[in-house]
């Protein structure tokens, strides 16, 4: 069963999601495919938990009930030494990079290596420096994480997720405050890479524009549920009042512009009556 | 910082937490006589010990030779009995060495001192030292000194 | 009052969790360092950072204590004309209580802190949930070597403490208000027990590290990751880390010294 899971198409396979943090309620029955080889992009507005849909991938976070699976293995009941194993398969980009700021970019690079194998030092830097190479930062190494501007860490950060050949990576918000030349260079690092390690991406965004460019995949997410999934090209199409306003940006629509309250007149008229 | 510096510096503080060792154990502490224990034992009793403490030094001719080891109170002779530990290396007290009990100073430590004898057989191991001097008490002085006025 | 009630007990039950949290952090803890046989150059690291970063701070607070205990000693016992038991005085106190102690506290606040806001802010930055992603484990990699570093650095600083306290001693002492200097040291090392004196000042110190450690790791690892959490964490530390030295030094004084 487990050879033929890894042969499908699907490489994530999330089922009837819930997670809960304290009484808030995240996610309320969540069901995805990721498929393999491709680019997806799990889109919603700010704190529907997309962040926290990552990390329950990753197996950073239990949810309470529902299934994960990734590659066929069940990630919440995986034990810690086969969590390991698969994350070593995993790449994350974190907003923030992530990178350990008092070690070098190099040695930021060259770390997976050190922390899980034997190689020789002059095969680790070859290898670190051809992952610079490939983000463009091979001049950066002897830099640290502070001298870096947020693209650049970002760029690191993702030559550093590449270091172990992973099968998976997964960004969290890698287009969030970034000027038009770093997003330019971001958005086509994620394509090629992509396509030439052929790798499975997925992608957690609300940048509307630049994700839909880039993802043959769309997850909308919204209020704990799934609301569309489908390419970009047929969301655009879609009928879905909801994805029109969430792709177009309109203020109001079935996301209301005012937060729920008691109606508007009664709320004045109760006031002037009491006083 | 450089690793090199880094792994300098932490030798160079090793070095110091071991020289603050040092200190405390021979300069501060007296771990070198502590560790000189192996000696030979022998006792003697006194009527009176006054303050005298167990590791109160025991000395001869001023020269530290051993230290008290042991006090206590002998119920069959009604008196103190002081066990000494003697250095190895001062073998050489005769048996008729008497013992008497000093005062470093009007207040200060109390301690052993041993005046060599004249016989030709010396202390062994669990010798008995007959000759004793007890500790000068002050309020018995001043009691002698009243009753002779 | 209801209102009150119930905040207090809330409160309570929130302190009672954040203890078994740290203990269940610590069982962790002490799981993870049989790794570090294998690098210890991260302990090396680590030592630099929490032990010879402290060590100014205690060398000199250690010269002026000693100084300051010289001085009053000399004032209190000139008055019995005991002047020449100064030395007693001064390596009695250090040894047995202020070189533990004023270490513990100073390095609660040097490097006990340091390390809750180091940690702190690896959580904030998300690197330990980086780390994590990178099937590195941060009790391996980030805590266990900040735990054994610190844990021998506080007992090495507290003997450092001790012994430049002494000589400090002797500067004022000796120097400064002439006590002899053969009595000086002479009765200080007949009236100090290595074992009774100088041993059990360091048992205490080696108490005082592991919990100022625990504490320290505990609450960057457990903090808010905002940059508020972990100046509040930061905080805690340093208080917590205060009451258990000084609390601890009671209890530990009342099993040792009491006959």
């Amino acid at each position: 069963m487990n050879t033929q899971q890894q042969q499908s198409d699907t490489l994530v396979q999330i089922t009837d999601l819930r997670f809960k943090r304290g009484s808030k309620v995240i996610f309320d029955g969540i069901n995805m495919q990721i498929p393999r080889g491709k680019i997806t992009t799990i889109m919603g507005p700010s704190g529907t938990g997309k962040t926290t849909l990552l990390k329950i991938i990753g197996g950073q976070l239990k949810p309470s009930t529902g299934s994960v699976q990734v590659d066929g293995l069940e990630v919440p009941k995986l034990r810690r030494r086969d969590l390991y194993t698969l994350r070593k398969r995993m790449g994350m980009l974190f907003q923030s990079g992530a990178l350990l700021t008092d070690i070098t970019v190099f040695d930021n690079v060259a770390f997976p290596l050190r922390e899980h194998t034997d190689l020789p030092e002059r095969l680790i830097r070859h290898l670190v420096l051809m992952r610079l190479q490939a983000v463009g930062l091979r001049g950066s190494r002897d830099l640290y994480p502070a001298e870096l501007s947020g693209g650049m860490a970002r760029r690191v950060a993702l030559a550093r997720a590449l270091m172990l050949d992973p099968m998976m990576i997964l960004y969290d918000e890698p287009f969030t405050g970034q000027d038009p030349i770093s997003m330019g260079v971001l958005l086509e690092l994620i394509k090629t890479v992509n396509a030439a390690l052929n790798l499975t991406s997925l992608i957690v965004s609300h940048d509307l524009a630049e994700a839909m460019s880039i993802s043959d995949y769309v997850v909308i997410i919204s209020n704990g549920k799934v609301i569309a999934a489908d390419s970009p090209k047929a969301l655009r199409e879609s009928e879905s009042q909801w994805v029109q306003q969430f792709l177009n940006g309109l203020p109001d629509g079935p996301v209301p512009f005012q937060a729920a309250a008691p109606d508007y007149a009664t709320d004045l008229f109760d006031f002037e009556q009491r006083s | 910082m450089n690793s090199r510096t880094t792994e300098i510096l932490v030798g160079l503080f090793m070095l110091l937490f071991l020289g603050a060792m040092t200190i405390l154990a021979l300069k501060v502490s007296n771990l070198t006589s502590l560790s000189g224990a192996n000696g030979y034992q022998v006792s003697a009793n006194f009527d009176n010990v006054g303050g005298l403490r167990v590791r109160a030094p025991v000395s001869a001719g001023g020269v530290k030779v051993g230290q008290v080891s042991q006090i206590i109170y002998d119920s069959e002779t009604f008196e103190a009995k002081v066990t000494l530990t003697i250095d190895e290396e001062f073998n050489q007290f005769p048996t008729d060495t008497s013992a008497s009990i000093y005062t470093a100073g009007l207040l200060g430590e109390q301690y052993i001192g041993l005046e060599p004898g004249a016989d030709d057989e010396v202390l062994e191991q669990n010798s008995e030292i007959g000759l004793t001097q007890s500790a000068l008490v002050l309020e018995r002085l001043i009691g002698q000194v009243l009753l002779n006025k | 009052m209801i209102d009150f009630l119930a905040r207090s007990g809330r409160r309570y039950l929130d302190a009672l969790a954040s203890l078994g949290r740290a203990s269940a952090f610590l069982v962790q803890l002490l799981g993870a360092l049989p790794s570090l046989f294998t690098r210890f150059s991260l302990v090396i690291k680590q030592l630099f950072s929490s032990g010879v970063m402290t060590l100014s701070i205690i060398l000199v607070s250690g010269l002026f204590v000693g100084m300051v205990l010289a001085l009053q000693g000399y004032n209190t016992l000139i008055g019995f004309g005991a002047e020449e038991s100064l030395g007693i005085f001064v390596a009695k106190v250090l040894v047995r209580e202020l070189g533990p102690v004023v270490t513990g506290l100073l390095f609660a606040g040097r490097a006990g802190s340091a390390m809750t806001a180091e940690i702190g802010l690896m959580k904030a930055t998300e690197q330990l949930s980086g780390l994590e992603m990178m099937a590195v484990d941060p009790f391996k990699r980030v805590y266990a070597p900040r735990f054994i570093a610190g844990f021998f650095a506080l007992p090495a600083l507290a003997a450092m403490f001790s012994a430049i306290g002494v000589l400090g001693g002797h500067l004022v002492g000796v120097e400064l208000l002439g006590v002899d200097a053969g009595a000086y040291w002479s009765q200080m090392q007949a009236a100090v027990e290595f074992r009774e004196d100088v041993l059990s000042g360091l048992i205490k110190a080696v108490v005082f590290g592991f919990v100022v450690c625990w504490i320290a790791i505990f609450q960057g690892a457990d903090c808010v990751p905002t940059s508020e959490g972990v100046s509040s964490a930061t905080t805690r530390t340093v208080v917590y880390s205060c009451l258990m030295v000084l609390g601890l030094d009671f209890l530990l004084t009342a099993i040792m010294f009491s006959v």
